[in-house]
């Protein structure tokens, strides 16, 4: 029963992870037939480079800020949206389309919103007289690195949302108005009684979301291409800008494996956190 | 001036044609337990939750110390409540469980372990404090429920069936402590529960309640023995009141009122009794059987005690109602005034 799935797997993920390993250890180049064993040289070369170095720091601001905003913004919108209102399934379904359309077409919607000539934004701003020149949004180093980080934010908060909207579902109702009589207001309810019931389910969302941002390139890829000149570049995306686009495989493949070991911890830690993962 | 008091209370909860709670009219007196009985979907829930300010009334005026408390939040109203399924934060330790009000209520930090530990101490659940809700029994849970009720010492406390997730066995003892807590603390105390039993055991007064309305609210002897209507006469008692139509009115007789005419006083009623079947309950004896003479084809119970020598099935003996114990009813269901004795 389970073979296919484990044909699948290893078709899919098993064959292309071994050969990045290899990849990696070698000095295989596109329109090269030639590989031989270079050791660690790959990972020593990319260490070095700055380019590298900025895409690993980048990787980092790009996933740990996304991830927070995400985990404000979907705890804030789960409580809203667990309350009973008239447009209720409205709000909700219209908070998880970015989550179900395709992100390419999302971050094409976004890529006009933000373009330089014909951004709305920039509109407003002019004629609401808030700037008096529109920003570049995709052009400057730290207006460009906001901009990827909220369009990533944008496009995986629905998730979050619906997950923890999960979570809070699943308390019964007798427990926050418990607090309610007990004296507590909506911060203490939340903050000291809901939330921290629902902690593993948080936790599971936010490693999910740690691990996707990590290792995912779309948006700054088809916001910036990792421009201007690297400062958006994150590591999936240089690593497919050097071993696919520059034909470099063994470089690409040391980038795209340098996160495995700690993408791995996380991945353990969240698979032990969803197997406790009970409320009540 | 009662600790609570409600005017006209009345809940329609939005979409629904039927009204929750229909015009109450309650007033606790300084101390009491007292206790709303009813079946489920009486409206005596939805009551204690407008009380604790989880519900806002569609009509209606809720005071508790003499002060109108409409629209204030359930912290503004200074209550405790103990909820049926405990409420307990899973979370958090039995201790913290408990402080919690006093956390929440701005409590000095410092007086905090001394009164948890004796709200804990009143309830024998000292050693529990390190422990986490799932560590606990159902008896365990229900007693931390109430310590944490207790700790902010309210001036009402409020208690949805708190007896109802426990086992019949463990029920007897809980309702005979919460009693003799409830003596001790000398706290007005208004109880929900649909278990006439534990009405009876706990109340000072009860509160009947049907469909949205009070019946009838009395002290458990007024409300067994005195029924206001046919409604209360059969909801209390098990089994129920015999109720027989008797020339436009409705008679209604306890079973054990209603006994072999051999041996006994003269009674209020007399009339032929064919008994269909005995039911040996250890201390007592349930007869069920058929009535004749101008009762011909009614049913009707009867409880013997134990000693009482038993007629077998089959038998047709003469049976009478108590002096005293015979109750009228209108067409309505409406307690009337009682008929001259006579034979059936």
């Amino acid at each position: 029963m389970l073979f296919p799935a484990v044909l699948f797997i290893g078709a899919l993920v098993g064959v292309p992870f071994l050969l990045a390993i290899v990849y990696s250890l070698c000095d295989v180049k596109v329109a090269s037939d030639e590989m031989r064993f270079v050791g660690f040289r790959n990972f020593a070369d990319a260490l070095t480079s700055p380019a590298f170095q900025t895409a690993l720091r980048n990787s980092f601001v790009f996933t740990l800020v996304s991830q927070a905003l995400v985990l404000a913004g979907a705890t804030t919108l789960a409580l809203a949206l667990k309350e009973a209102f008239r447009t209720r399934g409205l709000i909700r379904f219209l908070i998880l389309l970015p989550w179900v359309a395709p992100i390419s077409l999302g971050s094409i919607g976004w890529k006009w919103l933000l373009d330089s000539i014909y951004s709305v934004f920039n509109w407003f701003l002019v004629r609401l007289h808030v700037v008096d020149s529109p920003p570049m949004w995709l052009g400057e180093p730290a207006l460009a690195m906001a901009s990827v980080v909220l369009v990533h934010t944008w496009r995986m908060l629905p998730f979050a949302t619906v997950v923890l909207l999960a979570g809070l579902t699943s308390i019964p109702r007798d427990i926050p108005e418990a607090a309610a009589v007990d004296g507590a207001g909506f911060w203490r309810t939340h903050f000291q009684i809901t939330l921290p019931m629902i902690r593993p389910i948080v936790t599971v969302a936010v490693l999910f979301g740690v691990i996707f941002t990590f290792t995912d390139m779309t948006v700054v890829y088809i916001l910036t291409r990792g421009g201007p000149y690297d400062t958006t570049q994150v590591l999936p995306s240089l690593a497919f800008l050097t071993g696919i686009l520059g034909g470099d495989l063994a470089a690409g493949a040391a980038i795209s494996l340098f996160l495995f070991p700690l993408l791995l911890v996380v991945a353990w830690v969240m698979l032990r956190m969803a197997r406790r993962s009970v409320v009540t | 001036m009662p600790v609570v008091e409600t005017r006209g209370l009345t809940k329609r909860f939005p979409g629904s044609a039927r009204v929750a709670v229909d015009g109450v009219d309650l007033q606790s007196r300084d101390g009491e337990f007292l206790v709303l009985l009813g079946p489920s979907g009486s409206g005596k829930t939805t009551v204690l939750r407008m009380i604790a300010g989880l519900e806002e009334p569609t009509s209606g005026e809720i005071l508790i110390g003499g002060a109108l408390v409409n629209g204030l939040t359930p912290r503004e109203r200074r209550i405790a409540m103990v909820f049926q399924s405990y409420a307990l934060y899973p979370h958090l330790t039995v201790y913290r469980n408990i402080a919690f009000p006093l956390r929440a209520q701005g409590v000095p930090r410092a007086e905090h372990g001394a009164k948890v530990r004796w709200a804990a101490s009143i309830f024998g659940i000292e050693g529990l404090l390190d422990r986490r809700p799932r560590e606990l029994s159902g008896g365990e849970r229900q007693r931390v429920a109430l310590a944490r009720a207790l700790v902010r010492e309210p001036a009402l406390f409020l208690l949805d069936e708190p007896l109802s997730n426990l086992d019949a066995k463990l029920r007897a003892t809980a309702r005979e402590e919460l009693k003799k807590f409830q003596r001790k603390i000398g706290t007005t105390t208004v109880y929900v529960t649909h278990d006439q039993v534990e009405a009876m055991a706990l109340g000072n007064r009860v509160v009947v309640m049907d469909q949205g309305r009070v019946r009838q609210t009395g002290t458990p002897a007024d409300v067994y023995d005195d029924p206001a209507d046919t409604f209360v006469a059969t909801f209390l008692g098990s089994p129920p009141m015999n109720l027989v139509e008797d020339r436009g009115l409705t008679l209604g007789f306890r079973p054990e009122h209603f006994r072999p005419a051999e041996g006994a006083a003269p009674g209020a009623f007399r009339t032929p009794f064919r008994i269909d079947n005995v039911e040996y309950l250890g201390a007592d004896r349930l007869l069920y059987g058929e009535l004749g003479g101008r009762f011909a084809g009614r049913t009707a119970f009867s409880r013997l005690a134990a000693h009482v020598a038993a007629p077998r099935v089959g038998d047709t003996l003469d049976f009478v109602v108590e002096e005293g114990k015979a109750r009228f009813f209108d067409s309505a269901g409406r307690r009337a005034a009682p008929r001259t004795p006579e034979t059936g």
